[in-house]
C-alpha cells in the first residue's frame, strides 16, 4: 500500500507528541553525570592507559566498600590488560593510602599515575604529593572523568519507564479491543490483583521457596485462565443479558477484588521461589527486559490480528455499526464476548508480570491501574464511541503516559502536580482527537481533492 | 390564489449567495425569493446545493457573499439565533426533539414561561392544544414524544415553529418517512399554512408532492439557480430535465421479463400484529413489488424473511427444500440477502473503508485460515466496482463520504458476491436522486434477468408501478391483495387496497 503522510498523521500523531515529549524531558534533564562503581572503572583504565608510557606504574586507590572494591578490582585487571603495571591496590581510609605511598617512596619505586575515585581525590594526602614523597616522583591523579547527558536517556532510567509501564501496556491492548467494540471493561485493575494473588498463593501451597519452575508456569496458566473466565462472564452478561458493560463490569470489578482478598486471606503472599522474577526483572539480548520482549511481541500480535484477520475486521465492524455487522451475517455475540475473554486474559496476564516485578502477591495490586488504561487507550486515539482505533496507538498513549510520569519524577515535581498534569494531558488528548476528528479530516482531504 | 402571488415586496429574497468549503464551492450563484402566502419547492439532485442555502437561511452556514433580505429590510444571519428572531424555521428531516420529554414540552423547551422557578404546565398544555387545534390534529400535549408516531412528532415540530411566531417555514423532505395517506394530511396543512399567510420552502425529492402542493419551484444544478418557474407552466418531464441538465429517455427502463419457476414460498408467516399468516410465491426472473402504507409490515416481511427478526410461525421454502432460518448467517447461507431501506444505519459500517464494507458478509471467501488476502478481495471489489459504475477515489474512501446512489450500489455489490438467489429490496431509491435512480433500476432489472428472485418493498408507488411484474398490497400485517396484471393498474387501485 502506498505510504500516506496525512493518514499517518491522523493515525498516529501521538507519536509526534511523544517524541517532543522525549526530546523535551531529555533537554530538561540534561546534566553533568560522574561514572560510578564497575562503570567507572573501564572508563578511567582507556584514560590512564592512554596518558601513561608503556610499562609505566600505577597505584589504585578506592574506599573499602563494595562499590569502590569492584571498581577497583576491574581496574586493575583492565589496566594489566593495557599493558600498565600495577603497583599497588588500596581499598581502605586514607591512612591506607598514606602507608602505601610511604612504602612505595622507601622503595622508590616511580609512580606515573594514582589512579582513583572522585572522592578519594579529594583526599589532603593527595595534595603536593613530590613535596611529601619527592622519590616517587610527580604523579598525575587520574579520576573516572564527567560527562555531559540526559538523565532520561540513560539506560537505567528508560528501563525505569519500561518496567513501569509494561504491566498498563499489556492491559491496554484488551482494554483498545473491547473500547473498538464500543464497550468499556472496568475490571481490569481488580483482575490484575485476582491474578496475582491465585498465582502466588498455587505456588505457596505447592512448594513455596522451593517450588519447581514448572509449577510456577501451571501457576501463571492458572491466574491467567481464572481471569479469562471472568471475562468470559463479563461478555456473556454484555451480549446474552444485554446488561452495559459500563454496570456489568463494575460489578465484575467489585467481585473479583473480593476473591482476590478472599484468595489471599487478606494479607499479602511472599512465599515464592527467586525464580518467579525471571519475568519481572529478568534481562535477555541486549539487555531487554523478558517483560518488554513479551510486550512487543503482544502488541505485534494484536497489530496483526486488527489489521489482517477476519476476526479484526468483525471487531471493527461491530463497533462501528452493531446492526449493519449483525445483518452482514457477522456472530456479533461471539465477537463481543471474544473480546472481553481476551481483556480478561491479558489483564490476568498482567497480573503474572506484576508478582514477577514484585515477587509477591496481594489483593490490593492494580488499584485503579483501569483508569490509567482507558487514559492509554484514549490518549492513543481510540474513540470511546467504538468502531475506531489502532493498537499501535494504545501503546504510544501508554509511552507518552509512562514518560510525562518519569519525566515530572526526574524534574522534582511534586505527585499532587503530577495528577494535574496527567488529567489535563488526557483532557488535552481527547480534545485535540476531537478537533482532529471534525476539521483536519476535512480539510485533509478537501485539500487533497482539489488537487 | 391570485391575491396570494400578487407582486408586493417579497417576504424572503436571496440574492448572489456564495458559500465554500474548503475545496467544495457548495453554493456559487444562490437566487431565491419568496412571498408570503406561497409554497415555493426547492429543486435539485443530491449535491445541488439546496442544503447548503437552507443552512445559510437558517444561520447554521455564514454565507461568504451574498444579501439576505426579510421584507426588503437586509438581514444578517450569524447564528441560528438570529434566524428565529426573523421569523425562519426549519424542519430538518430528522427531527430535534427529546424523546423522553412530553409534546408541550418540546413545543416549548428553552422558552418555557414560568413562574417563581417552576414550569407552569397547564398554561403550556393550553397553548400547545390551541397549536395542535390549528394543524386540525388533537395530540395530547402530555404524551412523550418517544410515544408518538413519526408523522405525529413532524407536528410536533411544526407546532413548535408556530409557537415562535415562524412566518417563513423551510420543510426538508417533510413526506420521507409518512405514509401517502398520512402524505395526503401534511399536504392539507402545508395549504392551510399558505392561506394562513406562511412562505413555506418544500424541499423534496418526489416530484408528485411539488405539483399537488407548490405555486412556484427553484430548480438548482451544480450550487447554482437554474430557473424559477410556477409550477402550472411546467411538467413532470421539464424539471427532471431541469434537474439533471439533459434529457431522461424515460424514468423506468424498459424490460421484458423472462419469468421461471417458483422459487421461494412463503407459507402463514407470522410474527405478533406486524405480520399476520402472510403468503406467497416468487419465481424466477421475477421482480415482486410489496408495498401499503408505513407500518403496514412491509419491512417486517422482509426481515423475517432474512432472520433479522424470529418469526412465530410460518414456513418458508426455496426451491422446495425448507428454509430454516434463524438469523441473518443461516439467511445468507441459503442465498438470501437483504438491501435495507437505512443504508446507513443497517447496511453499512459508516466509519469502514468500502472495500471492508464490501467484504463484511464475504470475508470466509476472501480469507485463510482467519486470514484476509486483501489481494483477492481488493480484485473482486474492482470488478463490480467496474460493473457497477461505483463512482471512488479508491477503495479505502471511508463508506461515509459516498452519496447515497454510491452507498447503494456498495451494499449491492457486497450482496452479489454472496451469490444470492434471492434479492430483497428494501426502498431501494430512497434518499437517491434521479439520474442515480435511474441506474439503481437498471441493476435491479439486470438482476432479475440474471435469474434471480428479487422482491422489492417501496412505498412509491410510481416506482411500484414502472417496475414490478407483479404487486402485493399488504394492509395491517396481512396481504390485502395482488395486481397480477401491473401495465393496467393505477395509484387508485393500490390505495383502495393498501387503505381497506
Amino acid at each position: 500500500m502506498k505510504f500516506s503522510f496525512k493518514r499517518f498523521f491522523s493515525d498516529y500523531g501521538m507519536a509526534v507528541v511523544l517524541v517532543l515529549l522525549c526530546l523535551y524531558y531529555s533537554w530538561a534533564t540534561y546534566t553533568t553525570h560522574e561514572p560510578r562503581g564497575e562503570a567507572a572503572a573501564p572508563v578511567l583504565a582507556t584514560q590512564v592507559a592512554g596518558s601513561v608510557p608503556k610499562n609505566a606504574n600505577v597505584l589504585i586507590v578506592a574506599r573499602a566498600n563494595e562499590e569502590d572494591v569492584n571498581f577497583a578490582a576491574i581496574l586493575e585487571a583492565r589496566l594489566k590488560d593495557a599493558g600498565v603495571r600495577v603497583v599497588g591496590k588500596i581499598t581502605g581510609d586514607p591512612r591506607a593510602a598514606r602507608l602505601a605511598l610511604q612504602q612505595l617512596s622507601t622503595n622508590q619505586v616511580r609512580l606515573a599515575a594514582i589512579a582513583t575515585t572522585p572522592e578519594c581525590a579529594a583526599w589532603t594526602i593527595f595534595e603536593r604529593l613530590n613535596e611529601k614523597y619527592p622519590d616517587i616522583g610527580n604523579p598525575r591523579v587520574a579520576i573516572p572523568q564527567s560527562y555531559r547527558w540526559p538523565t532520561f536517556l540513560k539506560k537505567e532510567n528508560l528501563m525505569n519507564v519500561a518496567n513501569q509501564i509494561v504491566v498498563v501496556a499489556i492491559l491496554a491492548i484488551g482494554m483498545t479491543l473491547v473500547i473498538i467494540t464500543a464497550g468499556i471493561d472496568l475490571s481490569v485493575g481488580s483482575l490484575i490483583a485476582l491474578s496475582a494473588v491465585v498465582m502466588t498463593r498455587l505456588i505457596r501451597d505447592h512448594g513455596g521457596v522451593e517450588a519447581s519452575n514448572g509449577m510456577i508456569f501451571i501457576a501463571g496458566i492458572a491466574g491467567v485462565g481464572a481471569c479469562a473466565l471472568i471475562g468470559l462472564f463479563s461478555g456473556l452478561m454484555t451480549t446474552v443479558f444485554r446488561v452495559p458493560p459500563f454496570i456489568g463490569t463494575l460489578a465484575v470489578m467489585q467481585v473479583a477484588s473480593g476473591l482476590a482478598f478472599i484468595v489471599a486471606r487478606g494479607g499479602s503472599i511472599y512465599e515464592v521461589p527467586e525464580s518467579l522474577t525471571w519475568l519481572g526483572r529478568g534481562v535477555g539480548w541486549f539487555g531487554i527486559p523478558h517483560a518488554v520482549v513479551l510486550m512487543a511481541v503482544l502488541y505485534l500480535v494484536a497489530h496483526v490480528l486488527m489489521s489482517r484477520t477476519t476476526l479484526g475486521r468483525y471487531i471493527y465492524a461491530v463497533g462501528g455499526n452493531v446492526e449493519a455487522a449483525r445483518l452482514s451475517g457477522v456472530r456479533v455475540g461471539l465477537v463481543v464476548v471474544f473480546v472481553y475473554v481476551l481483556s480478561g486474559a491479558l489483564s490476568g496476564l498482567g497480573g503474572v508480570v506484576l508478582a514477577s516485578q514484585l515477587k509477591s502477591g496481594s489483593p490490593t495490586y492494580g488499584l485503579s491501574y483501569e483508569l490509567y488504561v482507558i487514559a492509554a487507550v484514549v490518549v492513543g486515539g481510540t474513540s470511546l464511541s467504538g468502531g475506531e482505533g489502532r493498537i499501535f496507538g494504545t501503546l504510544i498513549g501508554a509511552l507518552i503516559i509512562a514518560v510525562i510520569q518519569n519525566g515530572m519524577n526526574l524534574t522534582g515535581v511534586e505527585s499532587y502536580t503530577q495528577k494535574v498534569v496527567l488529567g489535563t494531558v488526557i483532557l488535552g488528548a481527547v480534545l485535540l482527537d476531537m478537533l482532529k476528528r471534525r476539521n483536519w479530516r476535512e480539510l485533509f482531504t478537501s485539500i487533497s481533492r482539489r488537487k | 390564489m391570485t391575491e396570494a402571488l400578487s407582486p408586493t415586496t417579497p417576504l424572503l429574497e436571496m440574492c448572489g449567495i456564495e458559500k465554500s468549503f474548503p475545496g467544495v464551492r457548495a453554493v456559487v450563484r444562490g437566487e431565491f425569493n419568496l412571498r408570503s402566502g406561497e409554497v415555493h419547492a426547492l429543486l435539485g439532485e443530491n449535491g445541488a446545493g439546496k442544503s447548503t442555502l437552507i443552512k445559510v437561511l437558517a444561520g447554521a452556514h455564514r454565507a461568504d457573499s451574498g444579501t439576505i433580505r426579510v421584507d426588503g429590510r437586509n438581514v444578517h444571519m450569524d447564528s441560528p439565533h438570529d434566524a428565529v428572531r426573523e421569523g425562519i424555521a426549519v424542519i430538518h428531516q430528522e427531527f430535534n426533539l427529546v424523546p423522553a420529554l412530553s409534546a408541550g414540552a418540546n413545543i416549548f423547551l428553552g422558552r418555557e414561561s414560568t413562574q417563581g422557578g417552576l414550569i407552569r404546565k397547564d398554561e403550556e398544555h393550553e397553548a400547545a392544544r390551541a397549536l395542535f387545534q390549528r394543524l386540525d390534529s388533537g395530540i395530547d400535549p402530555g404524551t412523550p414524544c418517544r410515544d408518538l408516531t413519526v408523522a405525529q412528532q413532524q407536528l410536533v415540530e411544526i407546532a413548535k415553529a408556530l409557537s415562535q411566531k415562524a412566518r417563513i417555514l423551510v420543510m426538508d423532505e417533510p413526506t420521507a418517512a409518512l405514509s401517502s395517506r398520512e402524505v395526503e394530511k401534511l399536504l392539507n396543512i402545508v395549504r392551510e399554512l399558505r392561506n394562513q399567510g406562511l412562505g413555506i420552502i418544500y424541499v423534496s425529492h418526489r416530484l408528485d408532492e411539488v405539483f399537488a402542493v407548490c405555486d412556484r419551484a427553484t430548480v438548482m444544478r451544480d450550487g447554482e439557480h437554474i430557473a424559477t418557474e410556477a409550477v402550472a407552466g411546467l411538467t413532470r418531464g421539464r424539471l427532471i430535465e431541469l434537474m439533471v441538465g439533459r434529457k431522461l429517455e424515460a424514468e423506468f427502463p424498459r424490460r421484458t421479463p423472462d419469468i421461471g419457476p417458483e422459487r421461494l414460498v412463503v407459507r402463514g408467516l407470522s410474527r405478533g400484529r406486524s405480520v399476520q399468516g402472510v403468503s406467497f410465491e416468487l419465481r424466477r426472473g421475477e421482480i415482486l413489488g410489496l408495498t401499503g402504507l408505513v407500518g403496514a409490515g412491509r419491512t417486517e416481511v422482509l426481515r423475517l424473511l432474512f432472520g433479522a427478526d424470529r418469526a412465530d410461525a410460518g414456513r418458508v421454502t426455496l426451491d422446495g427444500r425448507e428454509l430454516r432460518i434463524r438469523s441473518p448467517r443461516d439467511a445468507i447461507r441459503a442465498g438470501i440477502c437483504l438491501l435495507t431501506e437505512d443504508r446507513k444505519r443497517q447496511g453499512l459500517v459508516l466509519g469502514l473503508s468500502v472495500r471492508e464494507n464490501f467484504g463484511l458478509p464475504n470475508l470466509p471467501r476472501f480469507s485463510r485460515v482467519g486470514f484476509v488476502r486483501q489481494s483477492s478481495e481488493r480484485s473482486a471489489f474492482e470488478s463490480f466496482v467496474r460493473a457497477l459504475r461505483i463512482k471512488i477515489p479508491d477503495q479505502e474512501q471511508t463508506a461515509r463520504n459516498l452519496s447515497g446512489g454510491n452507498q447503494q450500489k456498495v451494499v449491492l455489490a457486497k450482496w452479489l458476491q454472496t451469490n444470492s438467489e434471492i434479492v430483497l429490496i428494501d426502498e431501494p431509491t430512497r434518499g437517491i436522486d434521479v439520474g442515480a435512480k435511474l441506474e439503481i433500476y437498471h441493476l435491479i432489472n439486470d438482476l432479475a434477468a440474471g435469474g434471480k428472485a428479487v422482491l422489492m418493498v417501496s412505498s412509491e408507488l410510481p416506482e411500484v408501478l414502472g417496475m414490478c411484474d407483479r404487486i402485493l398490497v399488504m394492509r395491517e400485517g396481512r396481504i390485502a391483495g395482488e395486481i397480477q396484471d401491473v401495465s393496467r393498474a393505477t395509484q387508485q387501485q393500490i390505495l383502495q387496497l393498501a387503505t381497506g
